[in-house]
């Protein structure tokens, strides 16, 4: 039998973590609490409200994501009255937004209001009057879009920002219905301490802060296919999931679940991606000509000359006259094969890495 | 930082006693050298440093990360050996949030080298000196393998054109890495046959007699292991360009071509397969079951849950052995001449030599060029003007470069990247090298700064 505390979690006893908030025990049992102002990395902010639970012997409904658990605590997380509580917050939400349906290239979290609008069958219509967030699209950054009409201030950009990122290059200015984000001085990023690490963009629930790269295949055709892969550039090896369409690389998404980032990533990782595809590319092999220069050709002629020059020169100067070097960018596949292709070609050890410069 | 840890009696001395040996002579060594010493040499206040000390040495858990700031020094090996000591003496070592942990700075180098693409080891870093370990390739690759150690790419390079004559070349822009580029791009030059596979035609490339294309990330499925040896998988998302192809591919049709035997391989799933099959710390991996990248190597045996942390209970060897240190100048240091320090790094928007970086849309609004960081009062002394051009000369080369005033850089001190191809960095540095491990001393560099006479 276990020790840990229990609680009643819609008429069901529950055993739970002491610490643990009210949500986190509801999601772990699978309870579909709706957030916004939610992100399981950051610290609680409980602005939002739309988490909310009864809980016996408080009279006001309360936030689940502040409100640690208690031993013995009967908790309701979706009577028909919280849900009716709930459907007005998301009406009075949208009501203040020039638009709720944004394509999902805009970011991770991008659709977490629109699927609530969908669940919640909340429309604008209700409280349609004043909009509310201010557009900075001349903020000629090529990275993140500022589209504030679309802004609910639910703060996770500022908070995940500092929280997650050190860097609080994003603020609140104004209170209220005037809330407004914006950077230090309302100018542009680049003149923030912004890293364009695009945390900010993958958080946004409404599609308010987007991946202006990847908003440019919006009008692709096809569907976008995701493909879970590691980063291509330093060693700490965050997990991204690659974003195609019609088989152009057209973005790239943190994996919030990725072992070595749990959904960071760096500029570099965000978005230096569309090299892969770049006009530059080496598509066909090369041999150097009569004439000296470096002529296309086909992979059988290139692979001939490529082992008649080993050929060659083992023969004439023997096998350690031929040397290898390996590379710590191409998968461990490479690496093995090209440390083969010397140990058994020329029976010695002349083969190293890229690691010493 | 040992000194005030010893000093103010913040050594682990239970860890010491128990898991450590050869501590007596490190204490006795390290009396000799105090903060304001370390500060008449590095230019850090014996203040910080006595702060850095008791901060570290009072902590719970203390985690050391360090860089090429550690490593590509003449005593790059020393200086991880300090820091081993550091961790030593503070019983920061087998538990989480301790440890001594390099980070690597590519992709894959860590799998590069458990991959055996090293002249010491075989695969899994299974030393070569060791007859079994011979005895054990020789038999899978069913060859002889010499029984010494190859040489290191750095010493090849010296050797072009006297006894190296080929090279085989993948996915390395060694003349703009490399140190010492003139003596890096003669040394190429000279070579009979030089084969470079790429997914650009990089300066490097533009030197060999048979460039092969190869397919980039994004389009390769394959392993990569991160810098806390975790192995993971990633997949292609997109067709190859062209008639571009995987590195293992390439490679293995240029070894049939060789007729060599063992290289009929027709996914890179077969091929990592058995990199596990010959290597101890992957012995209890294959493809299928790295699926989800939860494994941290060693891992010994089918039954293994891998190994997050090193060092726990025992030390590999057994004991820690703490290493007696001294300092050691760089190779070449400030004159008259060359008065002022060049160090030299990266920038966070750029990688290495931008041949990725450099052709992702956007990356140029942050970073269009390269910069000569220096203090603004050497910008007025030297008569430099911000903004503007000044020439930098080494024993080695002169280049040319833009100045940027800023406190970034202490007084005498400069420090620029070696990202862009213009401001070739590389052609001044390249004074000395690690003795072990041939590493380059490219983060010390004497030169001199001067205003472009127009």
């Amino acid at each position: 039998m276990s020790d840990r505390p229990t609680l009643t979690l819609d008429d069901e006893v529950i055993a739970f973590s002491p610490g643990q908030t009210l949500y986190e025990v509801a999601t772990a049992e699978e309870r579909d609490v709706p957030t916004l102002c939610y992100d399981p990395r950051l610290e609680p902010f409980g602005s939002c409200r739309l988490c909310v639970v009864e809980v016996e012997g408080i009279r006001n409904p309360v936030a689940s994501c502040t409100m640690r658990a208690e031993p013995g605590m009967v908790v309701r997380t979706a009577t028909e009255s919280i849900e009716k509580y709930r459907k007005t917050l998301v009406e009075m939400v949208v009501s203040e937004n020039r638009e709720v349906t944004v394509d999902p290239l805009r970011g991770y979290a991008s659709q977490e209001l629109s699927n609530l609008v969908d669940r919640y069958d909340a429309g604008a219509g209700r409280f349609r009057g004043a909009q509310s967030g201010v557009s900075f699209e001349e903020d000629g950054n090529p990275f993140i879009h500022r589209d504030y009409d679309l802004c609910i201030s639910c703060n996770r950009c500022v908070r995940v920002c500092a929280e997650q990122e050190g860097d609080y290059a994003i603020s609140i200015k104004g209170r209220g219905f005037g809330t407004q984000i914006t950077t230090e001085f309302d100018g542009e990023l680049r003149d923030s301490s912004c890293t364009f690490c695009g945390q900010c963009v993958q958080t946004c629930p409404t599609g308010a802060l987007a991946d202006r790269k990847a908003m440019r295949a919006v009008d692709l055709p096809g569907e976008v296919e995701e493909t879970r892969s590691v980063c291509p550039y330093c060693g700490v090896g965050c997990s991204v999931d690659l974003l195609s369409k019609d088989d152009k690389l057209v973005g790239i998404r943190p994996a919030m679940d990725g072992p070595a980032n749990e959904g960071a990533l760096c500029v570099k990782g965000q978005f230096a991606f569309d090299f892969v595809q770049h006009v530059d590319r080496l598509k066909q092999p090369l041999v150097r000509s009569a004439d000296g220069d470096l002529v296309e050709t086909d992979w059988d002629t290139a692979l001939d000359r490529a082992a008649e020059g080993f050929r060659s020169v083992l023969a004439r100067h023997g096998r350690h006259a031929v040397y290898g070097v390996a590379s710590g960018r191409t998968p461990s596949e490479a690496n093995y094969i090209m440390q083969k292709f010397i140990r058994v070609g020329f029976g010695s050890n002349y083969i190293d890495n890229c690691s010493r410069a | 930082m040992a000194h005030v840890i010893a000093r103010d009696g913040l050594v682990n001395r239970s860890f010491v006693a128990d898991r450590t040996t050869d501590s007596d002579a490190f204490l006795e060594h390290i009396t000799q050298f105090t903060p304001e010493w370390a500060e008449s040499i590095s230019g850090v206040s014996a203040r910080d440093i006595e702060q850095a000390a008791q901060c570290y040495g009072a902590a719970d858990r203390g985690a050391i990360f360090y860089t090429l700031g550690i490593t590509e020094h003449i005593c790059g090996v020393d200086n991880v050996q300090s820091l081993c000591n550091l961790a030593l003496m503070t019983g920061n070592f087998g538990r989480e949030g301790t440890g001594v942990n390099p980070m690597r700075g590519q992709n894959n180098i860590q799998g590069a080298g458990d991959s055996g693409a090293i002249p010491s080891n075989y695969p899994g870093f299974q030393s070569l000196e060791d007859p079994d370990n011979q005895r054990k390739f020789e038999d899978a690759y069913g060859c002889e393998i010499d029984a010494e150690r190859g040489i290191t790419k750095v010493r090849a390079l010296e050797q072009c054109g006297d006894r190296i004559h080929a090279m085989l070349i993948d996915g390395e822009n060694t003349v703009v890495t490399d140190p010492d580029r003139a003596h890096c791009e003669h040394a190429l030059k000279t070579l009979d046959h030089l084969v470079v596979i790429d997914i650009f035609l990089t300066e490097t490339a533009e030197l060999a007699d048979v460039v092969l294309p190869a397919t980039s990330w994004a389009e390769t499925d394959g392993v990569f292991t991160n810098t806390e040896r975790r192995v993971q998988r990633v997949r292609a998302a997109v067709p190859a360009q062209g008639e571009a192809r995987p590195d293992w591919w390439i490679v293995c049709e240029l070894a049939k071509r060789l007729e060599l035997d063992g290289f009929d391989f027709d996914t890179p799933k077969e091929i990592f397969n058995e990199l596990c099959s010959l290597s101890t710390i992957y012995a209890g991996l294959d493809w299928d079951r790295i699926e989800k990248g939860e494994y941290q190597w060693p891992v010994p045996n089918r039954d293994h849950s891998g190994t997050p942390i090193l060092h726990e209970g025992e030390f590999e060897n057994g004991r820690g052995i703490f290493k007696v240190v001294g300092y050691r100048d760089p190779a070449e240091t400030v004159d008259d001449e060359y008065p002022v320090w060049l160090t030299t790094g990266r920038r966070l928007a750029s990688y290495h030599t931008r041949t990725q970086t450099g052709r992702a849309s956007g990356i140029d609004y942050l970073l269009s060029e390269e910069a000569l960081e220096v203090h603004p009062d050497d910008v007025s002394e030297w008569g430099l003007v911000d903004g503007s051009w000044c020439t930098m000369s080494s024993r080695r080369g002169t280049v040319r470069v833009k100045v940027l005033a800023t406190d970034r850089s202490p007084r005498g001190t400069v420090f620029a990247s070696f990202s862009f191809n213009d401001v070739p960095v590389n052609e001044l540095t390249g004074s000395g090298y690690d003795p072990t491990t041939d590493t380059a001393e490219l983060k010390v560099c004497p030169v001199r700064v001067e205003p472009e006479v127009v």
